[in-house]
């Protein structure tokens, strides 16, 4: 395999698979410490074992988010250097935000928080919870920026043949960004919502003969999960829409091949499945359930809009773009070869049905969590535990095929061109990698595939051992008797030379 | 007036400082681990006295990074794609290091622990020579053609001079680990700690002073000759207040004393910042690297009001973790059967 070929793999990934870590780890960042905020509130100890046993979830899988996030702040360099110094004037900036104001809040909160319980005073501490949290969020605020920059570049002009930014506010407020930030943070949100769901719903069937002194526990985080996964499908689809017709303006090649649809047509209607193989963009030996007209709606908001097709994309795109790649020798063998502009149509059409798919069918379990557990009710029954577990993996997967379609459906750009941008602000991801040799590539894209994989491994062990573990094991061991002085509320450090520190790894 | 340039060369510069100054003790923490650390008590005293901080440092260096991307995005692109390989091992290590520090005590059993505790002695000792390398790497050069991009094969940065980079930032966090424990922990530890930091530290320190050395007799002005002469007396100091039984002021002349070489390595760079050794003109400087004038000022504003933030708030971290930790305060293993 060439360098491209490795250097593509090995983002999509490293890529992928931080982004398993990253929904969760926002997702249950707010909502732990939003239980803990009703633990300071109301006093009441249910929201303390609440936001105990599910803050060590929350760390179990934070530490991995972490260390795979290092890779991503300096992969741009090592595998796609002509990208850095293409685009490095606008998008190292965002990158450079994102470490000074929010990963350095998250990484030195998160700190306070896991060692702080008998440091800080109460209120102090809470506050730590929501600036690591909320720093998540704002991490993926500027991230998105960055992406979206890529996808819709905006706030340039063209000079000495690299784009440079002439405003940081229209890169932080690209329409682009705006609505991939609600999409994203609510798929979060979802992701969150269904461990919640189906590690309570578990929690809950097993301790159902035992008297299992903390069902009121599991029966909240199955309420508060549920209630989040219905709301952030709400937010999904909205702000999904809102990405649909900023594609169908930005990126029609996108669109098109969300469809896998070859010809031009209007009113467009909405492909639901399609049997047969979608590879070829000439559309012969597929059949496929359309709903006549939806897609005109979902580009546009009427029933008669025309969505191009790929036929006809093709050639507007040789026209503005070229033909073929120049005759470069840095290109590898795709020097002067035609530009093949059709990304990877069963990719583009089957993660668009899988993210969409995947994503109602984790609100649906939403949905049943919440009936099942109406009035006070428990569920008895013995299928739904199971089915809230497995659901577990389905905002996952809508997350990642979601990811996916869109980064595979701007081939062959990594930064796709703005139709009403300035002229020269595109690069092909062919021009885009490093001019090292294969060998490093294989080096690193099989360490790190390997490290990741042992890694995911150990994590999902430990996630197990703790739920199985409930409240108890994350709960502090109870002081002997006799030594019943109240530590709940803090003192000087000073004073208490002798006490036990209430957490140490 | 300094140009935006030229103090993000110098922002970029006291980044790397800054790491160099945190992560160098929690390095130094997690490389002695087995050898102060006599049972699992001890070494989980150790772990704790960087537990609350050492994800907070390692920021630094992802902040350095993604300064150079933004500020000067061919350095970013020629270093990271030249150093790929120590880079990687570099990358690796931190991974298998960050996750041992929160999954060591997860599970209640000595063969897990001990795996772990091999994790983050590997994820302590290759880090800091890779980050020495690569940082040596940008001063003495790398073999670049006129694109930026670095010719030759993969092991180019490996060289006699840039190993003895690697060297330098071992021996310096060797040191600074061991004061940071003998400030941080009380009993024996602290005593064992202080008597092999005593030991180590004219041996440890020779490969910095040695890299400071070359580094001026090479590339140095006038000026970075005073930084030269600073360092060894830091060093003195930092001996003779360890010795003396003051671990502050001894970790403070130990700052003192990479400060005083990152500013002859940095300076002695300026205004290069990644030279070549092919040819003089085809090396990257300060100002044809550098983004756009807009976007200097862009970052500038941002670091003008973030940079300070930061060491409010992790300063104040420390400062609520400040209490020496020693064996009795140690609770329990705690975690799920």
């Amino acid at each position: 395999m060439e360098v491209l070929e490795l250097a593509r793999w090995q983002f999509g990934i490293t890529t992928v698979y931080h982004f398993l870590m990253v929904p969760l780890t926002i997702g249950l960042s707010v909502l732990v410490a939003g239980m803990q905020t009703a633990w300071v509130r109301t006093g009441n100890e249910r929201y303390l074992r609440m936001t105990k046993f599910w803050g060590k979830l929350l760390l179990v899988n934070f530490a991995m988010g972490v260390v795979t996030g290092i890779v991503q702040e300096f992969q741009f360099g090592m595998t796609w250097s002509a990208y850095s110094r293409f685009v490095g004037d606008v998008f190292g900036a965002p990158l450079a935000m994102e470490g000074l104001v929010a990963f350095f809040v998250e990484s030195t909160f998160l700190g306070l928080w896991i060692f702080g319980w008998d440091r800080l005073p109460k209120r102090v501490h809470l506050a730590c919870a929501w600036a690591f949290s909320l720093a998540t969020v704002a991490s993926a605020y500027f991230i998105l920026a960055a992406n979206s920059w890529m996808q819709h570049p905006v706030g340039v002009e063209f000079t000495d043949g690299r784009p440079t930014m002439n405003s940081i506010w229209a890169v932080l407020t690209n329409n682009t960004a705006l609505a991939a930030v609600p999409h994203t943070i609510a798929g979060a949100f979802a992701v969150a919502a269904a461990f919640l769901v189906g590690i309570a719903a578990w929690r809950l069937w097993r301790g159902r003969h035992s008297g299992d002194g903390d069902r009121p526990v599991w029966r909240s985080s199955l309420r508060l999960g549920a209630f989040t996964g219905v709301a952030a499908f709400a937010v999904l689809v909205v702000s999904g829409d809102m990405q649909g017709k900023l594609m169908f303006e930005q990126q029609p090649m996108k669109m098109a091949s969300a469809e896998a649809l070859c010809h031009t047509e209007q009113p467009a209607s909405f492909s639901i499945l399609a049997i047969g193989d979608v590879r070829n963009a000439d559309c012969e030996n597929v059949k496929t359930f359309t709903v006549p007209a939806l897609l005109s709606f979902l580009a546009h908001n009427d029933f008669q809009t025309e969505v191009k097709g790929i036929e006809d994309l093709v050639g507007e795109y040789q026209e503005r773009y070229g033909s073929h790649y120049p005759d470069d020798p840095a290109l590898g063998e795709l020097a002067g070869k035609p530009i093949d502009y059709v990304p990877n149509l069963p990719v583009t059409y089957w993660g668009f049905r899988i993210m969409i798919g995947f994503g109602a069918l984790s609100a649906a379990t939403g949905v049943l969590a919440l009936w099942l557990t109406r009035q006070g009710r428990i569920p008895e029954s013995r299928w739904f535990p199971r089915l809230a577990l497995a659901s577990i993996a389905t905002p996952f997967v809508a997350n990642s095929a979601g990811w996916i379609f869109t980064e595979m459906g701007r081939q062959p750009f990594v930064v796709v061109p703005n139709p009403t941008g300035v002229d020269g602000v595109w690069m092909f991801t062919a021009q885009a990698v490093s001019t090292v040799s294969a060998g490093e590539v294989w080096a690193s894209l099989i360490s790190l595939t390997a490290v990741y994989a042992a890694l995911g491994v150990v994590e999902v062990f430990l996630l197990v051992r703790y739920v199985r573990g409930g409240v108890d094991a994350v709960m502090p061991p109870k002081p002997p008797p006799g030594d019943g002085d109240d530590t709940e509320n803090s003192r000087d450090p000073d004073d208490s030379g002798d006490d036990v520190l209430a957490f140490a790894y | 007036m300094m140009d935006l340039a030229t103090l993000w060369f110098c922002i970029i510069a006291a980044f790397w400082l800054g790491y160099l100054f945190l992560e160098g003790f929690d390095f130094g923490v997690g490389m002695l681990l087995p050898v102060l650390g006599r049972d699992d008590t001890e070494r989980r005293v150790m772990i704790n006295t960087i537990g609350p901080v050492w994800d907070g440092n390692e920021v630094w260096l992802i902040v350095a990074g993604g300064a150079m991307f933004a500020a000067f995005p061919a350095w970013y692109a020629g270093l990271f794609s030249g150093v790929y390989l120590p880079l990687l091992a570099v990358l690796l290590a931190l991974i298998g290091r960050g996750v041992a520090f929160e999954y060591r005590g997860k599970v209640d059993s000595p063969r897990w622990r001990r795996n772990w505790d091999r994790v983050i002695m590997i994820g302590s000792w290759v880090p800091p020579f890779g980050v020495g390398l690569v940082l040596a790497t940008t001063v003495l050069g790398l073999p670049l053609d006129a694109d930026g991009d670095r010719l030759g094969s993969a092991f180019s940065a490996l060289r006699w001079d840039t190993l003895l980079g690697g060297l330098a930032v071992v021996g310096f966090s060797l040191v600074h680990g061991a004061v940071f424990l003998a400030l941080k922990t009380d009993g024996e530890l602290r005593h064992r700690a202080r008597a092999l930091g005593l030991r180590m530290l004219p041996a440890a320190l020779v490969p910095l002073l040695g890299l400071t050395l070359l580094v001026q007799a090479r590339e140095g002005a006038l000026w970075t000759a005073v930084p030269l002469v600073a360092a060894p007396a830091a060093a003195a100091v930092a001996w003779w207040r360890l010795a003396e039984g003051r671990e502050g002021q001894a970790f403070a002349a130990l700052g003192a004393v990479i400060a005083a070489a990152a500013l002859t390595l940095f300076g002695a760079l300026y205004p290069d910042v990644l030279p070549s050794t092919l040819d003089t003109a085809d090396s990257l400087t300060v100002a044809g690297a550098s983004s756009s004038p807009y976007t200097l000022q862009v970052i500038t504003w941002v670091a003008a009001f973030g940079a300070p933030a930061v060491l409010v708030y992790q300063g104040w971290t420390y400062w609520v973790f400040r209490r020496r930790i020693s064996t009795r305060h140690i609770p329990k293993a705690h975690a799920p059967r």
